[in-house]
């Protein structure tokens, strides 16, 4: 028999407001088992800990139960408190009468009822708990940053900084990511280019840093501190060790239609590219669907013009296996596509553009030089009209719900940029709200408004109608004053939402991390471990996660690098205990478990049993605990009922049952 | 009739995935998203450890309702658990209506760790229809009732 000792808390009166805790103490001393119990204010705190322990030693407990938060939030904590006074850490059980009790039921007789039951159902659980004892499993000193934008770059550069070997796969030719499209930045207005490049040269000149550009990552298998990963190395037609970088290739490549990805498809370049003059790696790749070569044969010119002879026709996709200890994801964002807004006119007039679009034709090195003119028929503009929040807090499905936060600081910095530098062009944002928290932010609005005349109109614009003289009309309305407003513009740039590079999807699911209904990948804890992901070994770097601008990227990358750091500093890491094992005498070989499980954990092995006296060999299912996740898909699977799971067995979890049918 | 369904206070197992819905179930919590008492949860690591001897022992020993809460299929924390899970349940489910436990009263709800509000309406939902459906008399244990 079990001596258990119950622990209430009142969690200060987030629990104790709803759940009379003294009721529920006084109930636990009719559970079989129980020899203690006893509420407190707050059980996690030193002073909880501390009657926890004392508890333990006094009362000689072997198990325990925890009246309080979520496990999520507590069960190390509790677990750790019992193992510092002697109790095996797995015999510890949380009832969580928090989360799942007091925060949503109002009614204290019913909520008191309810957390009865819930601890009962612990109860009855943990005198079926057995002593549990943790594996050990290495870590491989290595991480993986899967994007390569400001947010991977500065995660990768603060891991390889404190010792460790970091790879970095992005996807397209180059890292760098959005903000080497960006022209200048708020709040300081500095060039984009001229903070990001030096950042860039200094990943890859690291020299514990590996960058696999033009690269993705195709398989992740493992756990926390030992993943493999295959990485694709997209054949990029060209030698990196031998191209030079001079350009030859792309100035003589007679195919130059594509669509150029980095000007946003405003422009086109040849088949044979680099994507931007700053690319890092300064080394082209053969877009395989534009060249002429790959498409007819013919051709060949680059690998003629190139001195180096590094263009490879005959390269082909190479995989590359690699083992790390932990993984940052920082696979940003793009822009929505705009199909759902047709009020706009986005799809009908060259002189709708977005925001982003504004950024490349602002910029030197744009489509247009970094001069502003309608992309129509290059005119300078007179008048733009700058729609805030296209997609963004959108109460139907054609948008997104929520802020993509960074929009209304860009129109402000676009608004008082063109202002600069065209003083004679009208410009009018027509916003909702206009939202700046952020140091400095407010006051970088203000100047748009009060230093550059910009025209802010609280209202939405219902429609964008192109006019046979090749104008604009803005239809909206002024909501603080109450009018309808027509105006006529030469150019209409759209705020559009962010949100999560489409692809996160497909590594969210290599990876078993978990996303939210917008595709952003979620945090272990919304406001506890903002950059860790559920999923252990595993961390979140910039706008994957949520909307952030640059410096909050930055900072979260930094915090993402030193959770990974952590990780990787440790030389053995724990293993959970709660795995999968199998009865010797019900296992009939079957090889039913073998085929569910997702790790590969069972392998079979002939093995001496004795079966009420007969002593034969058999084939019986063996868990690898190393690998063993403890899924418990193999439990069920078991025609035999010969596997069950530690710490979640058939037993517990149908003495739970009873306990909550009692 | 009121009178009667105030009397009725329906006992309802859920089984929770430890990754997904057992932290929606949380978010639920921490939102303050009200759904009724008469809900108790049960943690699983994953739903595929949901074996369907768990259910019928739940509704021989009196259960109203049973629901099941997994990640979404294909996001599940082990890859492929909650696909047998689905699989499982659709038969179970079958089975179960066949032998006169209703389909109202079992129920798989896919829930992320994100969707607070789906836990909270999908409870709601699914307690409203057992209280529609009355007491589960079909399959509970005549010695379980004292
Ligand atoms: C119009 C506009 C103007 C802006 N102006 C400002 C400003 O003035 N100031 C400011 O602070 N912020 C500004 N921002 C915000 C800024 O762009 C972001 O904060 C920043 O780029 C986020 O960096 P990131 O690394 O998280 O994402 P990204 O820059 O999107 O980088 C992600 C990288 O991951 C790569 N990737 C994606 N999927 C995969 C995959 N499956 N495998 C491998 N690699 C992958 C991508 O190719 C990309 O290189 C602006 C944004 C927009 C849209
Ligand atoms: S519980 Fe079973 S199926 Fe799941 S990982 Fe362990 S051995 Fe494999
Ligand atoms: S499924 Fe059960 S009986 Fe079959 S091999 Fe696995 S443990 Fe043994």
């Amino acid at each position: 028999m079990q001596r258990i000792g119950v622990f209430v808390c009142h969690c200060g009166s987030n629990i104790a407001a709803t759940v009379d805790v003294s009721k529920v103490a006084e109930m636990a001393l009719m559970e079989p088992g129980v020899v203690h119990a006893e509420d407190y204010q707050y059980m996690c705190s030193e002073a909880g800990q501390a009657k926890i322990a004392a508890a333990i030693q006094e009362k000689n407990l072997t198990g325990m139960v925890v009246c309080s938060c979520s496990p999520r939030m507590h069960e190390a904590t509790f677990r750790k408190a019992a193992e510092r006074a002697g109790l095996n850490p797995y015999m510890v059980e949380i009832a969580n009468i928090r989360e799942h009790c007091s925060w949503i039921h109002k009614d204290v007789e019913e909520a008191t009822k309810k957390a009865v039951i819930l601890m009962r159902a612990a109860i009855a659980k943990v005198n079926l708990n057995a002593p549990l004892q943790p594996g050990e499993s290495r870590v491989t000193k290595r991480a993986l940053v899967i994007g390569g934008g400001i947010a991977g770059i500065q995660t990768a550069i603060d891991i390889a900084d404190a010792g460790y070997e970091v790879d970095i796969v992005e996807k397209t030719p180059s890292i760098g990511g959005r903000m080497s499209q960006l022209d200048k930045t708020f709040p300081t207005l500095d060039c984009s280019a001229c903070i990001l490049t030096p950042k860039m040269v200094e990943a890859s000149a690291h020299e514990k840093i590996n960058i696999y550009t033009y690269s993705e990552v195709e398989k992740v298998s493992g756990f926390v501190g030992d993943f493999t990963v295959d990485i694709r190395k997209k054949a990029r037609s060209v030698d990196m060790d031998k191209c030079t970088g001079c350009g030859v290739c792309q100035e003589k490549c007679p195919s130059k239609k594509a669509p150029s990805e980095f000007n946003r498809g405003l422009n086109t370049r040849s088949a044979i590219y680099t994507p931007f003059a700053q690319a890092i790696p300064n080394v082209p790749v053969i877009d395989r669907e534009a060249c002429i070569k790959f498409k007819t044969g013919k051709c060949g010119l680059c690998a003629k013009v190139c001195q180096a002879g590094a263009v490879d026709y005959e390269q082909k996709d190479e995989i590359v296996t690699e083992k790390y200890g932990a993984i940052v994801v920082a696979t940003g964002f793009d822009t929505i596509k705009l199909d759902q807004y047709d009020e706009y006119a986005y799809s009908q007039s060259k002189d709708v553009i977005t925001s982003l679009e504004l950024e490349r034709v602002m910029n030197a090195a744009g489509p247009t030089h970094g001069h502003l003119e309608r992309l129509s028929d290059g005119k300078a503009p007179k008048e733009i009209v700058f729609i805030q929040c296209v997609g963004s807090r959108c109460s139907d499905d054609r948008g997104k719900p929520y802020c993509s936060k960074i929009c209304c600081m860009y129109t402000a910095k676009h608004a008082m940029l063109i202002r600069d530098k065209y003083p004679d062009v009208n410009v009018t944002v027509f916003y909702i709200d206009v939202r700046t928290p952020g140091k400095n932010f407010d006051e970088f609005y203000r100047r748009a408004v009060e230093q550059y005349g910009v025209n802010y109109i609280k209202g939405q614009v219902g429609k964008v109608i192109p006019q046979p003289n090749g104008k604009l009309l803005v239809q909206g309305s002024d909501l603080l004053d109450n009018k309808q407003i027509l105006k006529e513009a030469d150019m209409v740039v759209l705020a559009t939402a962010i949100e999560p590079n489409p692809d996160v999807r497909k590594i969210a699911t290599m990876l078993t991390a978990s996303i939210d209904t917008n595709n952003f990948l979620t945090e272990a804890h919304a406001k506890l471990r903002p950059v860790e992901s559920p999923t252990a070994g595993i961390f979140l770097s910039g706008v994957c996660q949520g909307p952030k601008d640059i410096p909050e990227t930055v900072a979260q990358a930094g915090a993402a690098a030193v959770k990974a750091i952590g990780l990787l500093a440790k030389d053995k890491l724990l293993t959970n205990p709660c795995t999968a094992q199998s009865d010797i005498l019900l296992c009939n070989g079957c090889s039913t478990c073998e085929n569910v499980c997702p790790y590969g954990a069972i392998t079979y092995e002939d093995k001496e049993v004795n079966d009420h006296g007969i002593r034969e060999t058999r084939r019986i299912a063996v868990v690898n605990s190393a690998l063993c996740q403890g899924c418990g898909a193999c439990t069920v699977a078991c025609p035999s009922g010969a596997m069950d799971l530690q710490g979640f067995s058939n037993r517990q979890i149908i003495a739970e049952v009873d306990a909550i049918c009692r | 009739m009121s009178l009667e369904k105030k009397e009725f206070k329906p006992k309802i197992v859920a089984f929770c995935c430890n990754w997904c819905s057992y932290a929606g179930a949380d978010l639920a919590g921490s939102s303050r998203l009200t759904y009724p008492a008469d809900v108790k949860i049960i943690r699983v690591p994953c739903s595929c450890r949901v074996n369907p001897m768990f259910i019928l022992r739940a509704f021989e020993k009196g259960a109203d309702g049973v629901i099941m809460c997994g990640c979404h299929p294909g996001d599940c924390h082990y890859s492929t658990g909650n696909f047998y899970a689905r699989r499982r349940m659709t038969l179970l489910f079958s089975m179960l209506d066949y032998i006169g436990v209703e389909n109202g009263r079992t129920r798989v709800e896919w829930v992320s760790a994100a969707e607070g509000v789906k836990f909270s309406e999908t409870m709601n939902s699914f307690v409203e229809k057992i209280y529609s459906l009355g007491e589960n008399v079909r399959l509970g244990d005549l010695r379980c009732k004292s």
